[in-house]
């Protein structure tokens, strides 16, 4: 009898697998939130040592203009000005995005409202494909192809902000392009065919309708793309010129952020400002990744209440 | 201006737009596949790379990428399994899942420099592992993690809930439901996740640089003990991959015919994602046919 008694209150096998396997897959979940927090963690500490330990004026470093860590300036300070490397990612991550979001549309339109089953047949698997193709590629792609060209056609030496944007539009075009046309097709068919009942023309049911009701969607595909073009670091390091100066122009050769980390950690000594302050510069990468983040989730937050 | 005209310059207008994006991305695979075709020999995959004379191939480069991309996998499939299995079947909509669930959305959005960055601090500096396969296979894993959980997770949710409830229903745990039901339901799908996401990782460069290391010391490919320093299985070793050897030689490379040989590698590159591709395609369709018996 109590043999039998035991043997029903004792947990059982699958309740003794069911804690072990939701014990174990908690725990990978916990890993991935422990990666997030100590990359954070790190990349800040070591950020913020240029100005908790160096005393570096936080102000100095966003508003100075030469960037030379291994120089004293004119006030006995180290010279590291991260202006020049803001303001070239800030361009490129801006321009691409511009020059970008009219094809996007535009190509996103076409699939999905004027020759849907061409656009299904062969744009959409290229765009899904050239999504996956990688950065490199398209670096080597914009020194073979793109720095020559626009060293013929603007002068300069064809390194610069505009070889990047070049490079970073046809980067970012695929992700911002598929993006959109996922959410045109989330429209619902019944909106085009209330405004084409109304006697619109296709013209006036895309720009009036369609576009409208997609309108979250696209920014924050845009947003998206801006994000992935401000943090691209080895296609933009490719063609950009590398001069740690203020742009004068656009074909001038500049840097950004993600150029200047590619390059400079390697040769600077741990512990040392002039590699503190490239570790600024990722936290400044970072916080700006961040900030992208907020701005897709305040956009898909007023999207929903309409 | 009439409104019928409008809408005929519009079509117009959208036509020129999607025909310029056509040439664009064209004349883009064109190039890579064209100037890099020639190149593509037995010889030019398997040899070494030299230097400081033309003629090199890309043989351990194209090795280490595989290499590093098999551990990558390793590492990361296990983890985002788990993650994906408990959030798509287990987790409560509370504030912990929240946070969770922002912190995978974080994970994705962050920059693959900042990711490398983050490795070469931790494990190449903090864990003394130095420049090693091993540093840039935990990298790819934090690089890869988010968007490998995101699309087990997905996996899982396409799969109906009526499948649970039957597997309740005959009195299985839900642990028992996930792994006996739920999961051969749902591989095809994850199978198509699993390979999609090694093509990202097969070409991923800014995250290596620092972790995996720019050298490719030689690799002697009749010794396969993991210990030995010139094994190609030893994880300890500095690895170039082929994204990164595209980028070192055409950045600071002294090698006479370093054009031809990025052609050639970013040849291989784009044919890689694109065989990743069609295996995804082909396989999941496959599989879902031979495990569901569904007819074509």
């Amino acid at each position: 009898m109590d043999k039998i008694k035991e043997k029903l209150q004792q947990t059982s096998q699958a309740t003794r697998s069911e804690r072990r396997g939701r014990f174990i897959s908690f725990l990978a979940l916990i890993l991935i939130l422990v990666v997030v927090i100590a990359i954070f963690w790190f990349v800040a500490a070591k950020g913020l040592a240029t100005f908790f330990q160096n005393h570096i004026n936080v102000w100095d470093f966003l508003s100075g203009k030469t960037w030379d860590p291994s120089v004293k300036g004119a006030n006995g300070r180290p010279e590291v000005g991260a202006l020049p490397m803001i303001v070239g990612s800030f361009l490129i991550t801006l321009l691409s995005a511009l020059v970008a979001t009219p094809f996007a549309i535009g190509t996103a339109v076409f699939m999905n409202e004027i020759a849907p089953r061409n656009g299904a047949k062969i744009l959409q698997p290229v765009t899904e494909l050239l999504v996956g193709i990688p950065s490199v590629v398209y670096g080597f792609i914009g020194l073979s192809v793109v720095v020559p060209f626009v060293r013929h056609v603007f002068g300069g030496s064809g390194f610069g902000i505009l070889s990047g944007t070049f490079v970073l539009f046809v980067m970012i075009l695929p992700t911002v392009t598929s993006m959109t046309a996922d959410t045109l097709k989330s429209v619902p068919r019944y909106y085009r065919e209330a405004s084409l009942a109304l006697g619109a023309t296709r013209w006036q049911t895309i720009h009036k309708v369609v576009l409208r009701a997609a309108t979250p969607g696209i920014l924050t595909a845009i947003v998206f793309g801006m994000a992935r073009a401000f943090g691209e670091a080895l296609a933009v390091q490719m063609v950009v010129g590398n001069a740690t100066l203020l742009p004068h122009n656009l074909v001038s050769p500049s840097s950004t952020l993600t150029s200047v980390l590619t390059e400079g950690i390697g040769n600077t000594v741990m512990g040392s400002l002039q590699n503190n302050a490239l570790w600024s510069l990722a936290l400044v990468l970072l916080i700006m990744s961040l900030f992208f983040n907020v701005i897709i989730r305040i956009i898909g937050r007023k999207g929903e209440l309409r | 201006m009439n409104a019928k005209t409008a809408d005929k310059i519009a079509t117009a207008v959208f036509y020129a737009i999607a025909g310029s994006v056509i040439l664009i991305l064209a004349f883009l695979l064109g190039y890579i596949l064209i100037s890099g075709f020639p190149k593509l020999t037995w010889q030019f995959l398997t040899t070494p790379a030299k230097a400081f004379t033309a003629g090199g191939g890309i043989g351990i480069q194209l090795f280490n990428s595989f290499y590093l991309l098999l551990l990558a996998m390793l590492i990361s499939f296990p983890i985002a399994l788990g993650a994906g299995i408990y959030l798509n079947e287990y987790a409560k909509q509370n504030w912990l899942t929240t946070i969770i669930r922002t912190a995978i959305e974080i994970l994705s959005s962050l920059p693959s420099v900042v990711v490398g960055l983050f490795g070469f601090l931790l494990f190449v500096v903090h864990m003394k592992m130095g420049f090693s396969i091993l540093s840039g296979a935990l990298a790819l894993t934090f690089f890869n993690l988010p968007l490998l959980t995101r699309s087990i997770e997905g996996s899982l949710a396409a799969i109906p809930n009526l499948q649970r409830e039957a597997g309740l229903a005959l009195g299985l745990s839900r642990w028992e439901t996930v792994t006996h039901v739920i999961l051969p339901a749902a591989v095809p799908s994850i199978l198509t996740g699993v390979i999609l996401s090694a093509g990202r990782v097969f070409g991923e460069a800014a995250a290596l640089i620092y972790t995996s290391g720019q050298s490719a010391p030689a690799l002697n490919f009749g010794d396969w003990n993991p210990f030995n320093i010139s094994s190609p299985l030893n994880p300890m070793r500095p690895a170039e991959t082929l994204a990164v050897h595209i980028w070192k030689i055409n950045s600071e490379g002294i090698m006479p015919d370093a054009s031809a040989v990025s052609a050639g590698s970013s040849a291989v590159l784009v044919l890689a994602v694109l065989l990743f591709n069609f295996l995804a395609r082909w396989l999941g369709r496959r599989l879902y046919h031979r495990l569901t018996s569904a007819t074509n």
